[in-house]
């Protein structure tokens, strides 16, 4: 059996642009922005990046295809440069190829970055995309939001919740989410909301209405990685910061092509989360996990992640999220950032998002959303739709856990 | 009396649009400039979702003729229409397709009056013992806002099986025909709206004199009187003009068959087809049933009902009548006809190109719903890939057709979001009673409450309305089983 990338890859510096409407800079001035945070937090020269890689998703709004956008805004000159697209999956996908590049020992020290502008689009929501030549002449255009929301059906349907538990019980989700993003000066939205607002704003799709949906945000956010050895000699007074696990999952069709799938969960997630605690050693990850940052493009979709991770028992997760399991102060904080919900989603961007938060919370430096003494950190994706798409998870933590 | 050698009707079947606009709101958004439209704002009209055309009722009006029926065996296919989507493109080519008719099949497009659905038929019954052959008249009727028409216009296919044999419902007894340019409307190349002469003079001076005409001939060639038409069908003119020619000649109300102004209105050359289909659903066997349409001229065919239909499980007129949804939402009508342009955001203005190579590789799975079994593991499924969704092999997927197959929603959402021409979309998982999953799109959901576990079929729409190229894609949706 392979053994893995624990701990064979440490993080060196990592940066994140402030999200949001960011009419004020295009997708250049955002790399720019998160890149020369993170180098200035690694302590190296940018000629020191041996390769680097770009994550970038909607090519129709941001920079267009190929690593060029990337290696031409940082000017990183005569190194090996990649472009990486996997739907929402992108951010981490451009992670995974740089810390595989560090850990095959092909260079030393590689940069991973994710950048999406989706407010040049014109309108609200993500871009409507391009399916592909076959899938254009029969599967429907339906949006994002309508893709989770069946989730819902699903999801009621098996565990006999009613619409109004399930609806209370993905409000409170964004609740606590608007709860953690008003602490947070990089989030796109940083409000609380009330319950009552959540529960009666004008629906998307059915149940989900505008509360239970991420914001629509620009955003870029990088990480340096090396190897441990290296990280050790260059910051010989930080406490290391490691990769733990790094795994993805891809839809082959069964879900939406044949009747194996029930609609209350997502089967990339558990596919990808079986590798990932194999990887990284975990049990009990509702044990041993300090915080999660899971995909919550939608409510639902973190309610039903909740037990597609197996930190909730199936069927349990809205209980959970009633009790207060996942908020700031419960036993396993969720979105202690704020999340897709208050960063918003700049696709390319968030996986990468992600773990700049849980790697601050490691050195101590996440304010007044500060945890105590976290170790673990769960960072998801999903990409596509429930039945039909990509879930990416990577697990960071302190060296030695 | 029938015999072997008898051509006549073998089956029939009707679509109407499930959408019936009051004509009271019609009438009251012009009342400000015309209030006299007001004395027309009795009943409902049919109108075409935004998804529908000509084709696509002519789809379903085949299908509800064709139950049952071995589809392969039909020799040729009609298609009649004075609103068919395109120009060139044959378009009954289209529809076989969707049927999943045999590649050599005789395909024909009538076209060109508001009597080609009846010249349709009268061509394919003088074809006599070659073979069965279907005949579907359709039309999506537009007419320009605050026209009479608007009122009276109507939407919907009928389709006839027609040959030889001893299960005939109904023979041809005889057809007569007369062409005159009596030019009462007309609609030139390129235009979108017909153009209407004053009705009393198309009524007085076209319909009062060349019907009894066509009436006398068909009636020495059947060799019968008036007083022997059970059933007389009238189609072509101003709305009620039936009604006054058929008083001339000797034929009381409860004899003429309807115009269908209460429910559908003027389907055009559909219209006598319906008008027949009507007679076939009430007639009794010895009854002579005459339709005459009126347009040019008349064209005009006598038929002897010899045997009461048998239950295919078909609608029927009666059946898809029955189905309509009221609506009162007449900007949603002018939308659906293409009167009016709404801004619907950038969202709408993605390309919806069609990529013809990959149409036609895939022609089978697009136009007819042929999906794929696995002769490996058995499993049933859309699109036909080079590989079974189940097991994996290669290869291994032989044509399984799912258009008339029984599906329920598995899951479903209410997208307000997406970019539809009639909001909001529909959309979810149809799990197939044969084991098949197909993401879908449910269209006419109406007032039903949409839920896991509903009942639904198949229905042949248009996908998406590619307005740079203006080549509809079309493909099935789901559609509540009621």
């Amino acid at each position: 059996m392979a053994s893995g990338i624990k701990d064979k890859v440490a993080i060196l510096g990592m940066g994140c642009s402030r999200f949001g409407e960011r009419w004020d800079t295009g997708s250049e001035g955002l790399m720019v922005e998160a890149f020369t945070e993170a180098l200035e937090d690694a302590g190296i020269e940018r000629s020191e990046i041996g390769a680097a890689w770009l994550g970038s998703c909607a090519e129709q709004v941001n920079v267009g295809n190929s690593a060029i956008p990337l290696s031409s805004a940082l000017r990183l000159e005569g190194i090996p440069v990649s472009r990486v697209e996997n739907m929402c999956a992108t951010g981490t996908e451009a992670l995974r190829g740089a810390a595989y590049a560090v850990a095959s020992g092909a260079v030393d020290i590689a940069l991973a970055l994710g950048v999406e502008k989706l407010k040049d689009t014109g309108y609200g929501g993500l871009p409507v995309v391009f399916k592909g030549n076959v899938n254009d002449l029969w599967m429907p255009y339906s949006s994002a939001p309508a893709g989770f929301a069946q989730l819902a059906t699903g999801y009621r349907a098996k565990y006999g919740v009613s619409k109004e538990d399930l609806k209370r019980a993905i409000g409170r989700v964004s609740w606590k989410s608007h709860q953690n993003g008003a602490k947070n000066k990089k989030a796109h939205l940083q409000k609380a909301v009330s319950m009552e607002t959540i529960l009666n704003a004008p629906m998307i799709a059915d149940p989900l209405g505008v509360f239970d949906c991420c914001g629509v945000s620009d955003g870029a956010a990088c990480a340096i990685v090396t190897t441990p050895e290296i990280a050790r000699a260059l910051q010989k007074d930080r406490q290391m910061v490691t990769i733990k696990a790094l795994q993805l999952s891809a839809s082959s069709g069964r879900e939406w092509g044949t009747n194996a799938w029930d609609g209350s969960y997502v089967q990339n997630t558990r596919n990808a989360a079986k590798a990932a605690y194999a990887e990284a050693g975990i049990k009990n990850p509702r044990e041993e996990l300090s915080a999660l940052e899971v995909h919550d493009c939608f409510s639902i979709t973190e309610l039903v992640t909740m037990e597609d991770l197996g930190v909730s028992d199936d069927g349990m997760a809205w209980q959970d999220i009633m009790n207060g399991v996942f908020d700031a102060d419960g036993k396993l904080p969720c979105q202690i950032d704020g999340g897709l919900k208050c960063f918003g989603h700049p696709i390319g961007a968030s996986g990468l998002r992600m773990v700049y938060e849980h790697y601050l919370q490691m050195h101590g430096r996440a304010g007044e959303r500060q945890l105590k003494d976290p170790q673990l950190g769960l960072s998801h994706n999903l990409g596509g739709v429930p039945y039909n798409g990509v879930c990416a998870i990577s697990i960071v933590g302190l060296e030695g856990r | 009396m029938g015999n072997a050698l008898s051509v006549g009707i073998k089956s029939f079947g009707a679509y109407i649009p499930r959408r019936r606009m009051a004509r009271a709101a019609i009438a009251e958004a012009h009342a400000w400039a015309l209030p006299s439209l007001k004395g027309l704002g009795k009943g409902e009209k049919s109108f075409c979702n935004w998804d529908e055309d000509a084709i696509t009722l002519a789809v379903e009006a085949a299908r509800d003729c064709i139950k049952g029926y071995d589809r392969q065996t039909l020799v040729a296919l009609d298609f009649a229409s004075t609103t068919p989507p395109f120009a060139d493109l044959q378009n009954a080519v289209v529809v076989g397709s969707a049927l999943s008719l045999c590649e050599s099949i005789r395909c024909s497009d009538f076209g060109g009056s508001t009597r080609a659905g009846t010249t349709a038929l009268v061509r394919a019954l003088e074809a006599g013992g070659q073979g069965d052959r279907l005949v579907v008249a359709a039309e999506k009727r537009v007419a320009k806002p605050g026209s009479a028409q608007e009122m009276q216009y109507g939407s919907g296919a009928g389709a006839l099986l027609v040959g030889e044999g001893e299960d005939l419902i109904a023979r041809l007894v005889a057809s007569e025909t007369i062409s005159k340019p009596f030019v009462d409307h007309f609609r030139s190349v390129g235009e979108k709206y017909n153009y209407h002469w004053e009705e009393r003079w198309v009524r007085d001076e076209g319909m009062a004199k060349i019907v009894p005409q066509g009436f006398s001939k068909i009636l020495d060639a059947c060799d019968r009187s008036a007083d022997d038409v059970a059933w007389l069908g009238i189609s072509g003119g101003p709305a009620g003009s039936d009604g006054f020619v058929a008083k001339k000649l000797g034929i009381a109300a409860d004899r003429l068959l309807p115009n269908f102004q209460g429910q559908v209105g003027d389907t055009g050359a559909a219209q006598s087809i319906l008008q027949l289909i009507d007679a076939l659903e009430k007639a009794q066997p010895g009854d002579l049933i005459v339709i005459i349409s009126f347009a040019n001229g008349c064209e005009v065919a006598a038929f002897e009902m010899l045997r009461r239909p048998a239950d295919t499980g078909r609608r029927g007129l009666a059946g898809t009548l029955a189905r309509g949804i009221t609506e009162t939402a007449y900007l949603k009508m002018l939308s659906n006809d293409g009167a009016i342009d709404i801004d619907w955001g950038m969202r709408a203005e993605a390309d919806k190109k069609s990529i013809l190579t990959e149409m036609y590789r895939g022609a089978d799975q697009f136009f007819g719903f042929v999906g794929g079994k696995c002769d490996s593991c058995g499993t049933v499924q859309f699109p036909r890939a080079p590989s079974c969704v189940n097991c994996g092999s290669y290869h291994s997927l032989e044509p399984f057709a799912l258009s008339e197959e029984k599906a329920k929603v598995a899951t479903y959402t209410v997208d307000w979001l997406m970019y539809t021409p009639a909001p909001p979309l529909y959309v979810g998982l149809m799990q197939f009673d044969n084991g098949a999953r197909v993401l879908m799109e449910v269209c006419d959901v109406g007032t039903l409450d949409i839920e896991t576990g509903m009942e639904v079929e198949m229905a042949f729409r248009i996908k998406e309305r590619d307005t740079l190229r203006h080549l509809d894609r079309y493909f099935w949706k789901a559609t509540p089983s009621i």
